[in-house]
């Protein structure tokens, strides 16, 4: 029992990290149908610049709220110099310049900082709590809390305003929204920007305990896409159960089977969930009619 | 209202409009009628400034508009009822015509969705109901809803009466009309020309991207061309 608890936390863990880049990709997504592989990126630079602020003596709070705002700046960036002058692009070439983005961002981050690996001290305390039997780091406790502060509110932001509606109306009809007067421009500004914060958050949160470096941004975007294609791409619940399950299946994979094979095992399931399942465990059927 | 002067659009090197001049004055119902692929969804577009223009101009109210980003133009009043319904499928009626209200900041949209479901009763009933799984007549009133929501004083319909049945054509018709008095103008694009021409004040005959003839409703309904080419009268 207590190991059974012990891996259904770490899994829950990275499940949720998974989730946070999974929703990034699906808010997007949904917004312009780009499919955004810097998304990694902003989860290395929640981490890195955290880090990096800690050390020049800026308070942890304050160091993560700037890291924040880097990544939003660099999700911004991103979309006005290199998405919105190539609008009506192709998707794979939106796709390409996506993953340039990444690799430059990259690139930029090991010049920037350097190529060690990383840690912030855990917000509260190293000391595991005993849950079932099972030693759990209460900084878990912060990444699957916040997680789930964040799926809450940018729920009630979908659902309860009219900004959060149009978001989700541009993504249903993007030439019935432009007729409705929703600038499409500012929606996708949003997307990137909230993107971007969210992966920076997952960052700052999962770093006291993955630990960071300038590539980490590389597995974790495979990663997230493979979880949000799991879930059904373009749907946000499904994107988080899809980042979760990924967790799960990795942790426990690594546990009871093989921890050589966890990536293997998460990556084979998806495989055969997708044969079985083109559009997701939570892929929207298509309920129009016309 | 609306004048537009030697309208020009296509796709790539393609040219569907040719230099297209029609003009509505306020309070009236104007017509546009033409065959498939004549052009008139394109000119609603590009009125709408969803489509690029090459050439030409487009006035509302006297004031240009066809260098304005959609967005700006619903705001100084015109509004469109797309072909093929285009309602946010996965949204609420309700959202949707909250979202038809998109560019205004008054206290009255709530009155004016009310407005909206006093005229359409259907879809007060179906105010929760994801519009994807209303029917096309419903979906049709709730694309018409949505742009009334705007607050238009130029309202732009694109075919409302495509795919529905005899009786559902007849009740949007008989919205139109109520529109025009309560003072909103109206172009009509319908390939219905017969039931359009008859509710319009004027109309406009659109054929491979030119205005080919114009005149009252009444008298393009007994135009010998018109009967032969729309209204398929011997």
């Amino acid at each position: 029992m207590s190991e059974f608890v012990q891996f259904l936390m770490s899994g829950l863990t990275v499940g949720a990290v998974y989730a946070l880049v999974a929703l990034g990709f699906t808010l997007v997504y949904t917004a312009s149908d780009v499919v955004n592989f810097a998304q990694g990126e902003f989860v290395m630079l929640g981490g890195m610049v955290t880090v990096f602020m800690a050390a020049l003596g800026v308070p942890l709070p304050v160091a993560a709220l700037i890291a924040v705002a880097a990544a939003v700046c660099v999700g911004l960036l991103l979309y006005w110099l290199a998405i919105a002058p190539s609008r009506g692009a192709s998707p794979v070439t939106l796709i390409i310049i996506t993953i340039g983005a990444s690799i430059l961002l990259r690139g930029a981050a090991q010049v920037l900082f350097d190529k060690q690996f990383h840690k912030l001290p855990s917000f509260s305390g190293d000391v595991p709590v005993n849950l079932l039997g099972a030693a759990v780091q209460p900084q878990s406790f912060w990444v699957i809390g916040g997680t789930a502060l964040i799926v809450l509110l940018l729920y009630l932001f979908m659902e309860r305003t009219v900004l959060g509606k149009a978001l989700r109306a541009t993504a249903a009809n993007r030439l019935a929204a432009r007729l409705v007067g929703i600038n499409t421009t500012t929606v996708m500004t949003l997307a990137f920007g909230g993107s971007a914060a969210i992966g920076a958050i997952g960052g700052i949160l999962v770093t006291p305990i993955t630990l960071t470096s300038y590539d980490v941004g590389t597995l974790l975007a495979l990663k997230g896409f493979a979880a949000a294609m799991l879930g059904g791409m373009g749907n946000p619940l499904g994107a988080v159960m899809g980042g979760i399950l990924l967790g799960l299946l990795e942790s426990f994979g690594a546990g009871y089977l093989s921890s050589t094979y966890k990536d293997g095992i998460a990556f084979v399931v998806i495989l055969v969930v997708l044969v079985a399942m083109p559009q997701g465990l939570f892929g929207r059927r298509s309920v129009e009619r016309v | 209202m609306l004048e537009v002067v030697d309208l020009r659009s296509g796709y790539g090197r393609i040219e569907v409009l040719r230099g297209v001049s029609l003009e509505v004055r306020a309070g009236e119902v104007v017509a546009l009628i033409g065959s498939n692929g004549a052009g008139k969804t394109t000119l609603l577009r590009a009125l709408s400034g969803v489509q690029p223009i090459t050439g030409g101009e487009i006035r509302l109210l006297g004031a240009r508009i066809d260098a304005l980003a959609p967005h700006r133009r619903v705001e100084r009043g015109l509004t469109q009822s797309p072909e093929g319904r285009q309602v946010f499928g996965p949204l609420s009626v309700e959202d949707n015509l909250r979202l038809g209200a998109y560019m205004r900041r008054d206290k009255e949209i709530g009155a004016d969705r009310d407005q909206v479901y006093a005229m359409f009763p259907a879809l007060a009933e179906k105010r929760r109901i994801a519009a994807g799984s209303l029917s096309g007549g419903q979906q049709q009133m709730l694309a018409i809803g949505r742009a009334l929501m705007g607050r238009p004083k130029l309202l732009l319909l694109d075919e409302p009466s495509l795919g529905l049945s005899p009786l559902l054509v007849d009740q949007i018709l008989a919205a139109i009309v109520a529109l025009r008095g309560r003072g909103i103008t109206v172009l009509l694009v319908e390939q219905n020309a017969a039931a359009a021409l008859e509710i319009a004040d004027r109309g406009y005959v659109l054929e491979t991207g030119r205005i080919i003839s114009t005149g009252p409703g009444a008298a393009l309904l007994s135009d010998p061309a018109v009967k032969a080419a729309y209204l398929g009268a011997d």
